[in-house]
């Protein structure tokens, strides 16, 4: 994991003010989406090798959350993003 | 000789004597002295026994490698085993002693193994010691273990202090050699920040094996110039173990580890971790052993190890040295011995036409290999095969190079794979990696010239990467003239053992059976043999196993590939990583507001994850804590009683949508909750599973006060943000959390309102201020403004008043004086559980991450008109509604003079203990004085239909099986009656 | 050739020029019965009790690497059945029986060391938590024991008594539980297999899956093409990446964790010994070095290394435990990629393709399992039913809402 995650309201923070939920890649579905999509939801996950997304939470410091997009081989950081701006659309 | 110094020459201080001991034995040596050489310099040149086989050991090289000269240094607390001597500097009154021997390092019984070594061939342990099965633990085990390991550790803990520290810098300039001198000097002139790291205690690397004028003083220039410059910052006596992502590298630094006299003040070793924009790993070259029979005599060397005691500590090999080398560093070892006065009996060089030029007395053997070494304990005779005839030459020390490998370890350790050289005959790091250049003989470079070259020349592409336009190398380019000879992996028709891995006793049969009993992959091998996994990490034994392998797989060392280099460089204690955390200070301590007023009033404190809270408040004559809690509770219910409930959490919560988004973070309905009401919410995970409960207030149309249990303050906050800012960023609400702001006081018992009314400026009357009211309110005639809520944890008429922390004890103080007269208590969290678990209220004992709301008896809470909140989707599902969920119910015992305890099972009467009839466990319990019996809470298949019903409580653990009565959690005051009065 | 103390004896006087090959170096046929993809610990048990239980011996074992080359080789040697909940704990429990007989079984010494795994536990909760736990093993039958801060004194008494931050109250103790030499396993059940007749293809990676009518008719491989009637995954740490082969998203997400051994030292703690207050466990191996280890880094990852920060998070628990520590020097650190499920609990269940079968998200517990989840995979693979003790690792159960999850954390991997 690298050593700073570039938080887009703080700038580049040690990673030990962050802490990691997991997989940003699939949008909360609608409430009335069926069981397969919601267990989809909580329960299946993109696990690749390579470029990844994931939700971070700037917890010692701004406290937002973030949208961190990762290479899971060399733990290289691509893209730190709001997760506001993310939205529903991930 | 007694004494191997010599009487001048080397760079130590004859004006400085040290005093050390070895074994007992009072010895001396000067600074400038490692352990290793002043060892030499006492003539002691057998200090230590063999991992397998307690084969006699000497000191073998001059530096990180060294897997033979292991000792435990200090005493008590500050023991440390497996200590390398040729890393120790040398102090006044240091204590070393020799390891893995008895009774004696000179005798040590052990060395019977070596009698027995063909039975105890690669891997034997793998086919034997199998029968009887049990014997392993009680027999063979025992006996290996106590025969296997190196040093001993003490059980002392360490009187010492350590820390960490982070460091920045421009560029990381890693080795102080030649090529890292040149580097950082090429740098520092530019301006950048550079840091120079070194694990010698003296910079410079092999410079300072080097008797050349020209040498000595370039170093002494190019240090006094590096000093000179405020943004050059050199640690000494420090080592980069690792190389992380980011470009931190973690290095240890050597404060205190060479006296005696240790001041407390500072620490003894300190931790970096140095974020560098880029590195240069200059850390030099590795000299490679020769496998030949009776290779690890005590007496052989590397030969370059052997230089550098003569050249730096003035140190003898002996009287008469044999140099065996296929390198041209063997040369230039009998070059400075003879010039230092001293006998070289032959140069044995492995190549047909020795390339070396040599002038000096000693006779050189061409095509000629040392095939054995006499002597036990000391070298005595070289047996050496030249041209077709063998001849035994007298000796008592024995120099050799096999060439040199480029120490890579650090530039291997995110994952890049080292790269054959047939060129170099060596493997390399691989070129390109990000943040990170390889300089001098680390890159495969020979020759002194050539190093400080590269390094100054590295160093400039990497500035100038930097923004550092003006760096120009500070030494000219110079091409390499070391002649890179073909590695002699092994020397055919070796006699007696020929060591590839001197600490774990690996010799080249040892591999041949490997590969025969296909263990052929270099991993296998390695596992198989333990080859390279010694305290050295195979730093001298890792290359010759892989040629050796390569030979008898007929390929390419290239086709067998290296094990994977991994942290740490040379091993690091655990007080430089724990650093201050240890002890008392192992985590953080999270006091209340109300901490000094609990502690005034006698409380005893319990840890509470990171908190201390009050747990009870034991009075004069008071002889157990059972006595306090029944008294505190039994006060409380008739009374009034007072406690600390500020570690609970916090949050604040504004803006518009706050209801909204309040009513779908909790599964039951928020939207509707007036201003100036509190209600209980019921949390969920997206899974469906209770996350946390607390109460939330409406403090204004959109504001609302959130509370969370102690232990779940961090994570709902993060929750909640996780909601708010990822899920449904359009509403529009905020958070703030206020756990340490105010300092909260519950006030419970029927007197409670009485007593508090004495504080409060505003009618709290039942009609004016009824259960779950929720409003600010004025302290004190208007002095101080806080916050009033109507909850009950206990059952009882109950307030809970938030106040600023800092009014916090002057608050509690008044609440005290204002209950004196009506009988008020303090009381702790033993009580308060006493109370929920006789209310049957739950808390995280049930709420264990695997409960549903219906689990608990809140199936009412779950709202079905809400369209979403999460959780909702998952509690459909097969297993969330399945009839035989452990569900919650009350327990207990038919007879009250008996008891039970949290934690053990329930059967059903007369069942036989099994999973199959286990129908759940108590989650909580207590003695509760209010029924004179105790009572618990548990969760039970199918448990709100079985009230009743008699059961086994099951606690195998301590023989306790006592009968007892599945009921109705709520043990006291069913009706609610006190909970409104 | 059988090992015994008379083969090494006899092999000695003969300068051990006699001894053969563990395992064979088969080319691969063209078609096998199974293909097991994975020759780590579970691949080659699976493989081994195909061959001994249900006489399959048509089988291939795939390895991309060497054997043992994943996290059989990578982990902290530990050994114990010492589990909650009733999907769990039998089955732990049947690889205990496993341990137990083990060596004899295969004919290797994995030196299995029952010396007995500690959890100290250092507040009421806790204790409560392991004496539900206690019993729990108690009632199958497991052996377990709750002791006091004086019974861990007594076999500990160099832990932190007296100065701690968070202080000892005791421990759960299983006396069965301990250790095994972890690469021996590998190669035991390899030996043990191979003998038996199963193929153990070394530097065999597999890059496809080839699918007809809906079942899979083979693996497209760096060896080329092999042919089977039933394929079973056994890639932990890499489930996904197989998994991918044929588009099955998995509750699975790939995490590192770090392992250390110290500088060998003479015997220093006879026990596995767990903290409570932090993420810390130790045993000594017999050659003399601590094997310890703390929590995962706690983000994806596949790159087998690790974060500073945590290596100084687990030396901190280490030294809170175990003070002495602090001047024992840690020699190597490493990391392994663990499959990390959404309960924190395995998978050995068929999947959608009628003959593919799935063996994955062991978590950091996978090595303890490796007898249990061979018998049950292999029982599963040859009669497509489950074993009765692996029933519950079912890869539906959480579309069916029953999960098995001993910490209550949740669909949350780095958590478990």
């Amino acid at each position: 994991m690298a050593s700073l995650i570039a938080c887009p309201h703080c700038g580049p923070r040690p990673k030990e003010e962050f802490t990691i939920r997991g997989d940003a890649g699939i949008a909360r579905p609608l409430p009335d989406a069926g069981e397969d999509e919601w267990h989809a939801y909580v329960y299946l996950r993109d696990n690749p090798r390579g470029r990844h997304k994931e939700h971070w939470h700037h917890t010692s410091g701004c406290r937002r959350w973030l949208v961190v997009e990762r290479d899971t081989m060399t733990h290289a950081i691509y893209t730190v993003t709001d997760a506001s701006a993310q939205g529903e659309t991930a | 000789m007694s004494s191997y110094r010599l009487s001048k020459g080397g760079n130590i201080d004859r004006a400085k004597p040290l005093d050390f001991t070895f074994d007992g034995k009072p010895m001396q040596g000067f600074v400038g002295d490692t352990l290793a050489s002043a060892l030499l310099a006492n003539g002691r040149q057998l200090v230590g026994r063999s991992f397998k086989y307690h084969r006699p050991r000497g000191i073998l090289t001059a530096g990180a490698a060294e897997p033979n000269a292991l000792v435990t240094i200090g005493e008590g607390g500050r023991t440390e085993a497996n200590s390398r001597a040729t890393l120790v500097e040398l102090y006044n009154g240091l204590t070393a002693k020799s390891q893995n021997r008895w009774p004696s390092v000179d005798f040590d019984l052990g060395a019977v193994n070596s009698l027995l070594s063909p039975f105890l061939s690669a891997g034997f342990y793998y086919k034997t010691f199998m029968w009887p099965a049990a014997f392993w633990e009680k027999v063979y085990e025992p006996i290996i273990r106590k025969a296997a390991g190196l040093g001993r550790a003490t059980y002392e803990a360490d009187p010492d202090s350590y820390e960490k520290c982070w460091a920045h810098c421009d560029l990381l300039v890693i080795g102080a050699g030649p090529a890292g001198l040149a580097a950082a000097l090429t740098a520092g002139r530019t301006g950048a920040r550079i840091i120079l790291v070194d694990e010698g205690f003296t910079p410079g690397g092999s410079l300072l094996s080097e008797t050349e004028q020209d040498a000595t003083n370039l170093l002494a220039q190019t240090i006094a110039e590096l000093d000179s410059l405020p943004n050059v910052r050199i640690f000494s006596r420090t080592t980069v173990f690792g190389w992380y992502d980011g470009n931190v590298f973690g290095a240890v630094e050597s404060v205190q580890k060479n006296t005696v006299t240790v001041d407390p003040n500072r620490p003894v070793e300190r931790l970096w971790r140095i974020a560098a924009k880029h590195a240069i790993l200059a850390s030099g070259a590795e000299e490679r052993p020769l496998v030949f029979g009776g290779n690890d005599v005590p007496g052989v060397m590397m030969a370059g190890a052997m230089r550098s005691y003569l050249n730096r500590q003035a140190v003898a090999p002996g009287h008469s040295t044999v140099i065996f080398t296929n390198d041209a560093s063997g040369y230039a070892t009998a070059r400075d011995l003879e010039a230092a006065g001293l006998h070289v009996a032959a140069i044995i060089d492995s190549r047909p036409d020795a390339p070396q030029k040599w002038t000096g007395s000693a006779r050189v053997l061409t095509n000629a290999v040392v095939l054995d070494v006499k002597g036990g304990r000391a070298v005595k005779s070289v047996e050496v095969f030249s041209n077709g005839r063998t001849e035994t030459i007298p000796a008592d020390a024995l120099g050799m190079s096999g060439g040199w490998s480029p120490i890579i370890h650090l530039a291997c350790h995110r994952g890049a794979k080292p790269v054959w050289s047939d060129a170099k005959s060596a493997f390399l790091a691989p070129e390109k990696q990000e943040g990170l250049t390889l300089a001098g003989s680390a890159a495969g470079l020979g020759s002194f010239e050539a190093c400080l070259g590269d390094g100054a020349a590295k160093a400039v592409p990497a500035l100038e990467a930097l923004g550092f336009s003006n760096a120009s190398a500070a030494f000219a380019a110079t091409s390499d003239n070391a002649i890179v000879s073909k590695p002699l992996w092994r020397v055919q028709g070796s006699k007696g053992k020929a060591f590839v891995d001197y600490q774990n006793d690996v010799h080249l049969k040892d591999l041949g059976l490997a590969v025969s009993e296909g263990y052929v992959h270099v991993e296998l091998a390695k596992r198989y043999t333990t080859n390279g996994m010694a305290t050295d990490q195979g730093k001298l034994s890792n290359i010759n196993a892989i040629g050796i392998l390569a030979e008898a797989r007929k390929v390419s060392p290239a086709d067998v590939g290296t094990t994977t280099f991994r942290p740490f460089y040379t091993p690091l204690s655990f007080g430089a990583l724990t650093g201050a955390s240890k002890g008392k200070h192992f985590q953080p301590v999270r006091k209340s507001p109300l901490h000094d007023w609990a502690k005034k009033n006698g409380a005893v404190f319990v840890e509470t994850g990171l908190w201390y809270r009050s747990s009870w408040f034991p009075k004069a004559g008071e002889t157990t804590w059972r006595e306090s809690v029944d008294r505190e509770v039994l006060n409380v219910r008739k009374n009034a009683g007072i406690c600390d409930v500020s570690t609970l959490g916090k949050i604040e919560i504004h803006g518009k949508d706050a209801a909204e988004f309040l009513n779908r973070v909790y599964c039951n309905a928020f939207l509707k909750l007036p201003v100036g009401k509190a209600r209980y919410g019921l949390m969920l995970r997206e899974d469906g599973m209770i996350y946390d409960d607390g109460t939330t207030s409406r403090l204004g149309e959109n504001h609302f006060f959130m509370t969370t249990t102690t232990a779940y303050a961090a994570g709902v906050m993060n929750h909640l943000e996780f909601c708010a800012q990822a899920l449904w960023p359009d509403l529009d609400v905020q958070f703030a959390s206020s756990t340490d702001q105010w300092a909260q006081i519950a006030v419970v018992g029927p007197k409670s309102r009485t007593i508090l009314q004495a504080l409060v400026d505003e009618d709290i009357s039942d009609a004016a201020f009824p259960f779950l009211g929720a409003k600010e309110v004025s302290l004190f005639g208007g002095k101080l403004t806080g916050r009033l809520f109507r909850i009950s944890f206990s059952g009882e008429l109950a307030y809970e008043l938030a106040v600023p922390a800092g009014y916090g004890e002057a608050v509690a103080d008044a609440i005290m004086e204002a209950g004196a007269p009506h009988g008020i208590c303090p009381y702790g969290v033993e009580a308060l559980g006493v109370m929920r678990i006789e209310k049957g209220h739950v808390t995280h004992s049930e709420i264990n991450g695997t409960v549903i709301p219906s689990d608990l008896g809140f199936a009412k809470m779950v709202s079905t008109a809400k369209p979403d909140f999460i959780g909702k989707a998952m509690l459909s599902r097969e297993g969330m509604v399945a009839a035989d969920r452990l569900s919650l119910v009350g327990v207990k015992p038919i007879d009250p003079a008996t008891t039970f305890k949290t934690g053990s099972h329930i059967l059903a009467k007369g069942a036989t203990p099994s999973l199959a009839n286990d129908q759940g466990y108590v989650s909580s319990s207590c003695y509760s004085p209010n029924l004179g019996s105790t009572i618990g809470l548990a969760l039970v298949k199918r448990g709100p239909q079985r009230h009743g019903e008699r059961v086994t409580v099951w606690n195998d653990l301590k023989n306790e099986y006592t009968e007892a009565e599945l009921c109705s959690p709520v043990f006291f005051d069913p009706e609610n009656g006190k909970l409104h009065g | 050739m059988r090992y015994s103390a008379f083969s090494v004896f006899l092999n000695a006087l003969k300068g051990n020029k006699g001894w053969k090959p563990a395992w064979r170096s088969p080319v691969p046929k063209n078609h096998y019965d199974v293909i097991i993809v994975g020759g780590g610990g579970h691949g080659l048990s699976t493989a081994y009790y195909l061959a001994k239980e249900f006489g399959i011996t048509n089988v291939a074992v795939l390895e991309k690497g060497y054997v043992g080359s994943g996290n059989v080789g990578r982990n902290t040697t530990i050994i114990r059945s010492n589990y909650l909940l009733e999907g769990n704990n039998p089955f732990y429990e049947l690889s205990m029986k496993l341990w137990e007989g083990l060596e004899q079984d295969f004919n290797f010494n994995a030196m299995v060391s029952q010396r007995g795994v500690l959890n100290l536990y250092h507040s009421d909760a806790q204790r409560d938590a392991y004496t539900r736990r206690g019993n729990a093993m108690r009632l199958h039958g497991v052996d377990s024991e709750l002791l006091d801060r004086n019974g861990v004194r007594q076999m500990l008494p160099f832990l932190d008594f007296d100065n701690a931050r968070f202080p000892i109250q005791g421990a759960l103790m299983q006396r069965r539980g301990g250790t095994v030499r972890h690469d021996a396993v590998a190669w035991g059940y390899a030996r043990g297999a191979d003998s038996r007749g199963v193929d153990i293809i070394q530097n065999c990676e597999v890059k496809g899956i080839r699918r007809e009518n809906g079942r899979v008719v083979g693996v497209e491989t760096s060896l080329g093409f092999i042919g089977c009637g039933k394929l079973a995954l056994a890639a932990a740490g890499n489930s996904t990446t197989v998994a991918d082969m044929v588009d099955m998203k998995l509750p699975i997400e790939s995490h590192v964790l770090q392992a250390f051994v110290s500088e060998g030292l003479k015997p220093f703690i006879d026990n596995v010994v767990t903290f409570g207050a932090g993420h810390f466990y130790v045993s000594q191996s017999d050659k003399g070095g601590l094997v310890f280890g703390g929590d995962i880094d706690g983000y994806n990852s596949y790159a087998q290394r690790g974060n500073l920060a945590t290596v100084e998070h687990v030396a901190e628990a280490g030294v809170a435990m175990i003070p002495a520590l602090s001047r024992v020097r840690v020699l190597r650190s490493w990391g392994g990629v663990m499959d990390m499920s959404m309960d924190g609990s395995p998978i050995i269940d068929r999947t959608h393709i009628d003959n593919l079968y799935l063996n994955a998200g062991w978590c950091y517990g996978g090595f303890k399992a490796t007898p249990a989840s061979g018998f049950c995979y292999a029982h599963l693979i040859a009669t497509n039913e489950p074993h009765e003790t692996g029933r519950a690792f079912r890869l539906d159960r959480f579309a069916r809402g029953k999960m098995i999850d001993e910490k209550g954390v949740g669909a949350q991997p780095n958590l478990h």
